[in-house]
């Protein structure tokens, strides 16, 4: 897959960093404020989608990147399963809990587990959006002219 | 009551490209039109007369919010659709790797 | 709060991922370890079958408790009729992972067969174990989207094909029910299904009502292909793998959709003569269309897909039967009756049906054809997968000792008690078409002389595909004394009785 031309491999150097850094931030913020996991990890996503778009990449180097990606995604979402199961282990042992302590409401560290989850879904929808992007791409690159 | 029935039209239109479009990816963007106009619906269930976004704030315990249950509902079924439409054209990018075209009077090797 | 319940959904979600992880790394460990969660989940529903009992436990997760008696949490509820299906569903799910490990060694990537064939495993689990709708959607699609990859698993031109309609038609299926739910939502302001009841039964809009319930049946029904809404079913179910077409048939089409419909229908909505009449009619039509389409056919899993339709339409059938009685207001027992000969049916199905498209899988795998004319005189080369096969025929047209007789027989005694006498007479005349069909299957298959001699080398399947088939035949016979009186009591009885008494189910879990 070919890049794009010099004004938009600019723009993006320019512009990727920023959109990286926000969808950090919707993350964090995901138990105070609109958004979250979902929201963020697709924003994170967008800023690797759109390196990708505007310098292009060769074949060889995207399926590494997809394995790379699909094993994040696979890890994310187990460390949410064994979070979510944890709370079978401390606490009031019941499946869900939220057993850590929940802070004053306003602050960032607060809310006891949700911040945990929404780093880690929002660390899984941006590894799935990406392998989703890259598997496609690697469908089109396969197919013969 | 106008924006529930233009919800229930935007999913007869869906129903309709779906029934009648030929091109496999038609179909696709069919399923789509039809999964938000449930999403829209969905959210709107959630309306309140004069209501904010269901955020608390402390300092105003009388404030309206709207009901944050069905956005919590349409963000889910969002992923869920997102995950369909990624399995859809992935089928539909490997059908036209087999057969050579999108149209679907032309795939029909199953009958009977 | 049994911490045990919430394990039906992890056990084989985590187990799902750690098969992604660790599958790359260590070689064989993706099957072994599927088959070994397979195996707690198989033990872990024995226990619950076992000690259930007419109780109805449920967890809430989170440890949210209701607020003035609204429930706000994830309600997970075990009754006698969740048991029943989760036991079907990881028995067969055991019995087809170990039929796998053979059978998919042709195939590559897979790892990822054994990771989908998980995940599928936990929604089903989570469809049946969840108490309220939004999380059978939710569930629903889990177990749909890994089906939809698994039904073109061969990625060749016939299952892309089939996919492509099963996706399409699954994804109609899922907007319709979540439009339903929708609906249910705004006028009701809960999800819980005993919660629902309880709104419901004080007051509603008769024609919003029904058009919930409507929307519900269609979308439910295209899941569980009862006739108007089949098409879908014999492409998939023929050309996904033979394990994969043992799961679908056997038990997806029960869990996500003749399940959710028995729930909703009998505790979820006030049962009303119409509906009733309605699923009735849905249930003839397909028993009877069902076998009339599946009689014509020469490749064996499509046949074997048509006569799933064909048997579904039972269950739907005498379950009905138990609606029209129940909406009558007289004779509790025939409608008791005729519930416990559809769920009766519907284990069943399960067992004999998943162990004939395993045969199927079978007969494809040492000859290479799906097509009876081209097999013949295999009972030879292959003594095993004959017995079996013959077994499972046996048992699907309901010829005794086998469990298929006496579940027939139970539904067409409790038709004729209810005095709907064609809908007995339409019973047995599929019942004989079905055994006709069974015995054309059987002749060509494995009794018609052949004298092609490249079919000298064909030899018995591996060891893993007959400890499968074996285990399932056994299954068949055994299951047939669920029809003795003093197990019946155990077993099938705690399961008509909560769908029989809704007001019990929505109390006991509301807790009012």
């Amino acid at each position: 897959m070919k890049g794009m031309t010099v004004i938009v491999k600019k723009t993006t150097q320019l512009i990727a960093g920023l959109v990286f850094l926000y969808g950090i931030y919707v993350i964090i913020h995901g138990h105070l404020t609109p958004g979250g996991g979902f929201a963020g990890g697709i924003i994170i996503a967008g800023s690797f989608i759109l390196l990708i778009l505007a310098f292009g990449s060769d074949f060889i180097r995207l399926t590494k990147e997809e394995t790379g990606s699909t094993m994040y995604e696979n890890l994310a979402i187990l460390i949410v399963t064994f979070l979510a199961a944890s709370g079978m282990l401390f606490g009031a042992r019941i499946f869900f809990i939220n057993w850590l302590p929940k802070g004053t409401a306003g602050e960032l560290i607060s809310a006891g587990m949700l911040p945990l989850y929404n780093i880690f879904v929002g660390l899984e929808v941006a590894a799935s959006i990406l392998t989703i992007f890259l598997a496609l791409i690697i469908f089109k690159e396969e197919m013969p002219e | 009551m106008i924006p529930y029935y233009l919800c229930f039209i935007l999913f007869l239109v869906g129903l309709y490209g779906i029934i009648t479009r030929r091109n496999l990816v038609k179909i696709a963007i069919s399923l789509s039109v039809m999964e938000f106009s449930v999403f829209l619906l969905l959210a709107l269930t959630g309306y309140r007369e004069g209501g904010v976004a269901p955020i608390v704030d402390p300092t105003d315990p009388v404030k309206v919010y709207v009901d944050p249950l069905p956005q919590a509902m349409v963000l889910t079924a969002i992923v869920i659709g997102l995950a369909t439409t990624a399995m859809i054209m992935a089928v539909i990018i490997r059908i036209y790797r087999k057969y050579g075209t999108f149209d679907i009077r032309e795939i029909k090797n199953l009958r009977g | 709060m049994n911490p045990l319940i919430p394990l039906f959904v992890i056990v084989p979600l985590a187990g799902a991922f750690l098969i992604m992880i660790l599958g790359r790394l260590i070689r064989n460990l993706d099957k072994y370890l599927a088959s070994l969660i397979l195996l707690f989940l198989v033990s872990v529903s024995f226990w619950f079958l076992l000690t259930t009992g007419d109780k109805v436990t449920v967890y809430k997760a989170g440890g949210w408790e209701p607020v003035n008696g609204i429930p706000i949490a994830i309600y997970m509820v075990l009754d006698g009729f969740n048991t029943l299906v989760l036991c079907i569903i990881n028995i067969i799910g055991f019995v087809s992972v170990f039929y796998s490990i053979t059978y998919m060694s042709r195939y590559t990537s897979e790892n990822y067969f054994y990771a989908l064939f998980c995940l599928m495993i936990a929604g089903m689990n989570g469809v049946v174990i969840s108490g309220d709708l939004f999380n059978i959607f939710v569930f629903l699609e889990i177990s749909a989207i890994s089906s939809y990859a698994l039904v073109a698993f061969g990625v060749e031109k016939n299952e892309l094909e089939a996919t492509f309609k099963y996706q399409v038609l699954g994804a109609l299926a899922s907007f319709i029910i979540l439009l339903g739910i929708g609906l249910i939502y705004w006028k009701a302001k809960t999800l819980n299904i005993a919660d629902i009841r309880m709104v419901f039964s004080s007051g509603y809009d008769r024609a919003y009502y029904l058009l919930i319930q409507i929307l519900l049946l269609c979308g439910f029904g295209l899941k569980a292909a009862i006739i108007p809404f089949h098409a879908w079913l014999p492409d998939a179910h023929s050309s996904a793998p033979s394990p994969i077409s043992a799961m679908l048939s056997g038990v997806l089409i029960k869990a996500a959709g003749i399940y959710v419909i028995i729930r909703l229908f009998f505790n979820m909505f006030a049962i009303s003569q119409g509906m009733s009449v309605l699923i009735t009619t849905l249930g003839a039509l397909s028993m009877v269309t069902g076998v009339f389409l599946a009689i014509g056919q020469w490749d064996i899993k499509r046949l074997l897909a048509y006569h799933s339709i064909s048997q579904m339409g039972y269950v739907v059938l005498s379950v009905g039967i138990g609606m029209m009685m129940i909406s009558k207001g007289i004779r509790d027992e025939i409608a008791a009756l005729a519930i416990a000969g559809g769920l009766f049916h519907l284990i069943n199905h399960a067992a004999f049906k998943g162990l004939l498209f395993l045969n199927a899988g079978a007969i494809e795998y040492t000859t290479g054809t799906r097509d009876l004319r081209e097999m013949g005189g295999l009972a030879k080369q292959m003594p095993v997968t004959a017995a079996t096969s013959f077994a499972a025929s046996m048992a699907i047209s309901g010829i005794p000792p086998f469990n298929g007789f006496f579940s027939k027989l139970i539904i067409i005694i409790a038709a004729v008690l209810a005095k709907y006498y064609l809908l007995a007479v339409l019973a047995v005349i599929v019942s004989i078409i079905t055994l006709a069909s069974f015995l054309k299957f059987q002749r060509y298959a494995f009794f018609n002389k052949s004298d092609d001699q490249n079919k000298r080398n064909i030899k018995e399947v591996p060891f893993p595909m007959l400890f499968s088939m074996i285990v399932l035949s056994i299954i068949c016979l055994l299951l047939s004394i669920l029809a003795l009186p003093g197990i019946r009591e155990t077993i099938l009885m705690p399961a008509t009785d909560i769908l029989m008494d809704p007001s019990k189910y929505a109390s006991q879990i509301t807790g009012i």
